[in-house]
């Protein structure tokens, strides 16, 4: 902070080595604090090394011209590399150790992909150059299409969804398109309330109406309250599988079955496919659209929060309706590009566009290169792996830590804990930022919604069994701790870059960006918020 | 297996701890018609670090790359030059492989970017405010003119000609889902943009107009016009961004009145990729924070008083509000964001300034050499680094013959507007400052001998 160390030492700093001990940096050994670009930089310094332009603007642009270059601070280059470094070591990250976020998934990012899409022929490459030079990148969608819809079973899968959350409005708008072919208008879409948020919030944003179905006391979807709802108003279900309790849903089948007779689709969220990757196809069990999350299953960086990328595999039926743009390969094994241009010859069905260009390409190169690298039976060894560490958490923590769906067998790629039986005003949250203490990342807490205090594991397949056993170990120390009622968990974490943030604060007066002038130091913004 | 840690003894030890004698013990919820009993056949085996990068490199090599040739594309997304710090900077393990920011108190670096990011998005947009981005410009479109219509209660909305035809592609495809009403004015090949026809369209059910600038052609929309003749009908300017350079030399479209601006922020920090992942740029008056769709930081304090970052206003988002909430988007494009934020912190105001009118300088030197070429004429009156040249003939066959002789030499407005009338000609140009005198040159020579006739 740029204002810790204006006074210097002062006598209230304490001894080295007592509780109360400050230094007059504000930093601590290697705990090093940042200021923000805006405070450290100004808007006439810059990192890169420009010549001034050797002609004036055209006569044309007069009027348009800006009055003043915009307010932002520069730095140069060592600078800049000072300021990122700095502000990295603020963060976790799976380089670091475990991401347990069940559902989120974060497994070991292979630095080969990293290699592979910064080739100049993936990385240098623009989306609108003729197709002659760009056979490569075309071939490589075409190579993961292929995979994709091998290990799922399906008949064809759309490329272009950016994210997770976009695939699935692509998936639902490939059975809106359907529907409408059929001539029928069915606006109700079926989603369990152990659902993802994401998929509520498609529906209605594809212009369904979102209709909720119970669990049952085992974690799975209620079939008979399912079958129930199903009609002719029905647009189809969504259903995650393997489920967000990490259970498998063995009655996927009979509810597809079901569906289908009623006229309506199936939508699969695919978020935990690495559970089943090279073990099952949902091709075989009656799905007709589920979105892949490449960052999930196959390792692509998720960088802080994205970039993602959500292919869409689809069944027979609404494969005619994928979105455009698209690889094809014809019978001749040469690959075309089906965009707007062609797409009357024999794509008319097409339901439009969802992005500019052609997806996240950067994603693809990623994610084909962790496949070839796994290949066929290593993908199956990942979903085994996941499984197995999932199954050694569950069984190690729940004499400890109710597992909510444990007595009814093994869970898939995660393990689901409550925090039933914790001492009187101890919860997730302090198991949670216990572990933070601890030197990890937290679970996923408070989700799914169908369990009180959810702690929702997700070791993945690329951790150690020695791994595995320190961070069992905190668990179970914590789980005791806070059993016995421990008073420090609920001030925990002590040892992170900040203590408990105030989000009631953040939201109330939102302080969303830097009002302050480039160059000078201080938090103006911060001064505003406490004057509410 | 080069990525799997556990070893057969361990997967046995764990097998026993679990209870279970094999593996597929684990797997019996899944019905046993549907489990497979080995590797899907057909598939090939894992493969060495070695093999794979073979394989992907003879891929890669399959493609021509911009900087292996001379290169005028634009059209949405655009080749700069991307300080070696960058790619440095986002390969750093705790940025490159950290999750959402979830858990803040281990997340202080990924969310300083981002409040520093979304600062440096509203300066250079002239907003109020910013959020910590969207997948993509075309989906960031699409989701302004939903924004517009929950803050005008109105549903109708008027795309410009000159908007990029992938975002009125996205725009219309969701539009036909959601039943919003939407009038895309034609695009033309004139020198000025469609700036009269836009204020022609808007009336008093008008949620909002959703203008480009500098637009598809090049041209520069009078934005501030725009603004006055829709706020006066009670409608919203939504302003769309491809080339966020352009800031850098013409005014921020907030300045000028726009209400929500959106854009593209690939040209700064990101790469071309083949078209992904991109970074959508949001930025509005802080009046509608609360319409907004995606992810926010923001700033408050630890218990100790310490200044700290957290993702905010969550209320809105689908995690929270399921199908209640103002987007179904989940993910943000954050690595993206870093890139564009490192990106612009080396150059700061007056460096964007600087490349801003390298970018100029450089189209105009192309410009200048390709309208001595006999036939071929400039249409726009004023242009930031990219216009569009009128052609004697059709502008798609035009390039195909540039890339046989090794020019990537613009995006034909045919292929741009498969459906438009009196495009065929056009040749839409950009170039930046990786634009040589070379390549200009060459490029100069090869099309005047494209439109002789001359065989490759």
């Amino acid at each position: 902070m740029s204002d810790i160390n204006a006074g210097g030492w002062r006598p209230s700093m304490g001894e080295a080595g007592d509780a109360k001990f400050t230094t007059s940096s504000g930093d601590y050994g290697l705990m090093l604090e940042e200021a923000l670009s805006f405070e450290l930089g100004s808007p006439d310094k810059c990192g890169v090394d420009l010549d001034p332009a050797d002609r004036a603007p055209v006569a044309g642009l007069g009027k348009f011209l800006r009055k003043a270059a915009p307010g932002l601070p520069g730095l140069t280059e060592p600078e800049t590399v000072r300021h990122y470094t700095r502000l990295s070591r603020q963060n976790y990250a799976i380089d670091l150790g475990p991401f347990p976020l069940g559902s989120c998934t974060m497994k070991h990012n292979p630095r080969l992909n990293e290699k592979m899409a910064r080739l100049p022929g993936f990385a240098d490459v623009h989306p609108m150059q003729p197709q002659k030079t760009i056979e490569g990148a075309l071939e490589v969608i075409e190579q993961l299409a292929d995979w994709l819809i091998t290990l799922t079973g399906m008949a064809s899968v759309a490329m272009s969804p950016k994210a997770g959350a976009h695939g699935e409005l692509c998936g639902l708008l490939c059975i809106r398109a359907a529907l409408d072919a059929r001539g029928e208008k069915r606006d109700v879409v079926l989603v369990p309330e152990s659902a993802h948020g994401t998929n509520p919030a498609t529906a209605a944003f594809a212009g369904f109406k979102v209709e909720s179905i119970p669990a049952t006391p085992e974690g799975r979807v209620d079939v008979a309250a399912l079958k129930a709802k199903l009609g002719p108003n029905v647009a189809g279900v969504m259903i995650t599988n393997p489920n967000t309790c990490g259970l498998f849903e063995p009655d996927m089948k009979e509810i597809g079955d079901a569906v289908h007779a009623a006229g309506g689709y199936v939508y699969c969220d695919g978020a935990n496919f690495n559970a089943i990757v090279g073990k099952v196809r949902p091709g075989d069990l009656g799905v007709d659209a589920m979105h892949i999350n490449l960052h999930k299953t196959f390792s692509t960086p998720h960088g802080g929060g994205g970039p993602g990328a959500g292919p869409v595999v689809l069944s027979e039926a609404l494969a005619p309706f994928a979105p455009l743009p698209f690889v094809t390969r014809g019978a001749d094994g040469s690959i075309h590009l089906v965009e707007e241009e062609n797409a009357s010859e024999g794509h008319a069905q097409a339901f439009g566009r969802m992005v500019a260009f052609h997806g996240q390409m950067g994603m693809f190169t990623r994610a084909l290169t962790y496949i070839l690298s796994h290949g066929a039976d290593g993908l199956r060894q990942v979903a085994e792996d996941a499984v197995l560490n999932a199954n050694y958490v569950l069984r190690s923590c729940e004499d400890l830590l109710p597992a909510p769906f444990a007595d009814s067998g093994p869970c898939m790629h995660e393990a689901l804990f409550s925090d039933a039986g914790l001492a009187e005003g101890f919860t997730t949250l302090d198991i949670a930022k216990g572990l933070i203490d601890e030197g990890f990342h937290p679970m996923t807490v408070y989700f799914p919604l169908v369990v009180k205090g959810a702690m929702l594991v997700e070791p993945t397949e690329t951790e150690s069994k020695a791994g595995l056993d320190r961070f069992i170990g905190s668990l179970r120390s914590l789980a005791q701790r806070a059993k016995a009622g421990d008073q420090s968990l609920h001030s925990a974490p002590h040892f992170a870059p900040r203590r408990r943030l105030d989000e009631t604060l953040a939201a109330r007066k939102p302080v969303l960006v830097w009002k302050g002038e480039p160059g000078v130091p201080g938090t103006p913004s911060l001064s505003e918020i406490g004057g509410s | 297996m080069r990525y799997l840690p556990l070893t057969p003894a361990d997967r046995i030890a764990m097998l026993a701890k679990i209870g279970a004698d094999t593996v597929d013990d684990l797997f019996i919820d899944v019905p046993e018609a549907a489990r497979l009993a080995g590797p899907i056949e057909g598939l090939p085996a894992h493969a060495s670090e070695m093999a794979v990068e073979r394989h992907m490199s003879a891929l890669a090599a399959k493609n021509v790359s911009a900087g292996s040739a001379p290169f005028f594309l634009g059209a949405g997304a655009y080749r700069h030059h991307v300080p070696a710090s960058v790619d440095h900077l986002i390969q750093r393990g705790e940025f490159l492989t950290a999750y959402t920011p979830y858990q803040p108190e281990i997340a202080q670096g990924t969310l300083q970017v981002l409040f520093e990011f979304q600062t440096q998005v509203a300066r250079l947009f002239g907003t109020d405010i910013a959020n910590a981005s969207m997948y993509d410009g075309s989906t960031a479109c699409w989701e302004a003119i939903l924004m517009a219509a929950r803050v005008t209660r109105r549903g109708r909305s008027v795309l410009s000609g000159g908007l990029h035809p992938h975002y009125g592609e996205v725009v219309r495809t969701m539009a036909k889902f959601t039943q919003d009403d939407i009038i895309s004015l034609p695009a033309k090949m004139v020198a000025e943009a469609d700036d009269a026809a836009v204020i022609a369209a808007i009336d008093d059910k008008t949620s909002c107009v959703v203008v480009q600038y500098p637009d598809v052609m090049g041209r520069i929309p009078d934005l501030a016009a725009i603004a006055e003749a829709a706020h006066a009908k009670g409608a919203l300017l939504v302003v769309v961004v491809t080339e966020p350079v352009a800031l850098g030399l013409i005014e921020a479209p907030g300045v000028l009145g726009a209400d929500i601006v959106v854009g593209e922020g690939q040209s700064i920090g990101v790469g071309l990729q083949f078209g992904g992942p991109y970074l959508g740029l949001f930025g509005c008056r802080e009046k509608f924070v609360r319409q907004m769709p995606g992810r926010l930081c923001g700033e408050t304090v630890d218990v100790e008083g310490k200044r700290g970052f957290v993702l905010t206003l969550s209320t809105r988002e689908q995690h929270i509000r399921r199908e209640k909430a103002t987007s179904n988007i989940c993910t943000n494009s954050g690595l993206c964001a870093l890139a564009f934020s490192i990106h612009l912190t080396l150059l700061g105001g007056e460096g964007l300034a600087r490349l801003a009118g390298i970018n100029h300088a450089r189209a105009q030197a192309t410009f200048e050499r390709l309208t001595r070429i006999s036939g071929v004429s400039l249409m726009n009156d004023a242009y930031f680094n990219e216009a569009t040249l009128i052609l004697p003939r059709d502008a798609r066959e035009v390039v195909r013959e540039l890339a046989d002789r090794k020019v990537l030499g613009g995006v034909s407005l045919g292929r741009l507007f498969p459906q438009g009338e009196g495009l065929r000609n056009g040749l839409l140009v950009a170039a930046t400052e990786t634009t040589t005198d070379e390549d200009i040159e060459a490029f100069a020579l090869e099309l005047e001998a494209v439109l002789e006739g001359a065989s490759a």
